[in-house]
């Protein structure tokens, strides 16, 4: 490619506020269109799959970072280089499970549920599963089959944002990725 | 504080409306639009409709930045004059939301309510390629939503829309009456 030689490894920044208020009015499109929540937040995460699959690979082009040796390392490249590039962030990883299969990545502040307050009668509605699709399409595809949920979310009265993160298994056949 | 405004569950009211400024990836936004657009197109049978689903999306982003963007930008000023509100929308809005001013903005020559702001390469549209049968298809019509939003708001209702010209041209028709307004202003 003939553009490779000028490619720059740090990416184009914007204004936060434009990306938290644009995905604020698709999450209230979403509301209109689909009956309840659970829908509403199945549309999400199918969004943030396809969205995390071909993030790894502008993630990946832009790190220059190798395969990790362990789910440890990738819990770190996700908070410490992964969140910061995408959305300027640094969530905590912590709460390992003994078997150090699981952890979950505190978020002190998240750039999608700027300025949100979630009405009442949208109760069951996880704003940001975006995210949770992302994650678990990004890791996909690097042959790492994980399952992604909030765990905790401010924007429903809890202290902090969890999203919770449970490896489950490699794998092991490259195939290849389907459109959805 | 009255629990009825926060309902106790987040604290957003208590924060600052001037904050630091923070930054998001552009391909992190880039891909969210695709989603978007995406998403859009899979509801709608023309390109027609799927520019005024975006551009409704827009209208939401717009509304909700006009009062902290005056606030911010001009004190809590409002403008009253079609010209000031074109330059307010040209240079502050566009450096707050893209982070520069929009390259240009013109009368139409024949007509006193048409303006276009004229954007080479607009943000919006820097990962986008539009497939050949649906050349027509501009998904600046979300940009046109953000800036028709702001000036019916401030009291300019307009028609805004997108256009492949000169890069991306947003045309914007104001109401007769808005026209009207102006001319009896200017004759105090």
């Amino acid at each position: 490619m003939s553009r490779q030689s000028n490619r720059t490894t740090d990416s184009k920044k914007m204004n936060s506020e434009l990306f938290t208020l644009t995905y604020g009015a698709l999450v209230t499109q979403l509301c209109k269109d689909y009956e309840n929540d659970e829908e509403v937040n199945k549309q999400l995460d199918k969004m943030g799959y396809n969205i995390g699959v071909r993030l790894i690979e502008d993630f990946l082009a832009r790190s220059s970072i190798g395969r990790c040796q362990d789910f440890r390392e990738t819990a770190d490249i996700i908070a410490k280089v992964a969140f910061k590039m995408y959305l300027g962030i640094t969530p905590s990883v912590t709460n390992w499970s003994p078997g150090g299969d699981e952890f979950s990545l505190i978020l002190e502040n998240n750039p999608l549920a700027d300025f949100v307050e979630l009405p009442d009668n949208h109760s069951t509605l996880i704003y940001s599963n975006l995210l949770c699709g992302a994650l678990r399409g990004a890791l996909e595809m690097v042959q790492m089959a994980v399952d992604v949920k909030f765990a905790q979310d401010s924007l429903r009265g809890d202290n902090v944002t969890e999203i919770r993160m449970k490896f489950i298994k490699r794998i092991e056949e490259n195939l290849p990725a389907g459109e959805e | 504080m009255d629990t009825r405004f926060t309902r106790g569950k987040s604290t957003i009211l208590e924060r600052p409306l001037s904050r630091p400024k923070t930054e998001v990836s552009l391909s992190a936004f880039a891909l969210l639009f695709s989603e978007m657009v995406q998403y859009c197109q899979s509801r709608v049978y023309s390109v027609t409709e799927l520019q005024t689903r975006l551009a409704e999306m827009g209208q939401r982003v717009g509304a909700s930045m006009l009062d902290v963007l005056v606030l911010r930008e001009k004190n809590g000023k409002r403008e009253t004059k079609v010209l000031n509100m074109l330059l307010f929308i040209k240079v502050n809005v566009w450096k707050s939301l893209f982070g520069k001013e929009a390259d240009k903005l013109e009368q139409a020559n024949d007509d006193d309510k048409t303006y276009y702001i004229i954007e080479k390469d607009p943000l919006i549209n820097a990962y986008i390629s539009v497939p050949k049968e649906n050349s027509s298809l501009n998904c600046a019509a979300f940009t046109a939503g953000v800036v028709e939003a702001i000036l019916t708001h401030s009291g300019f209702p307009a028609k805004v829309t997108a256009h492949w010209h000169k890069g991306t041209t947003l045309m914007i028709k104001f109401n007769e009456s808005v026209i009207a307004r102006d001319k009896a202003l200017d004759g105090r």
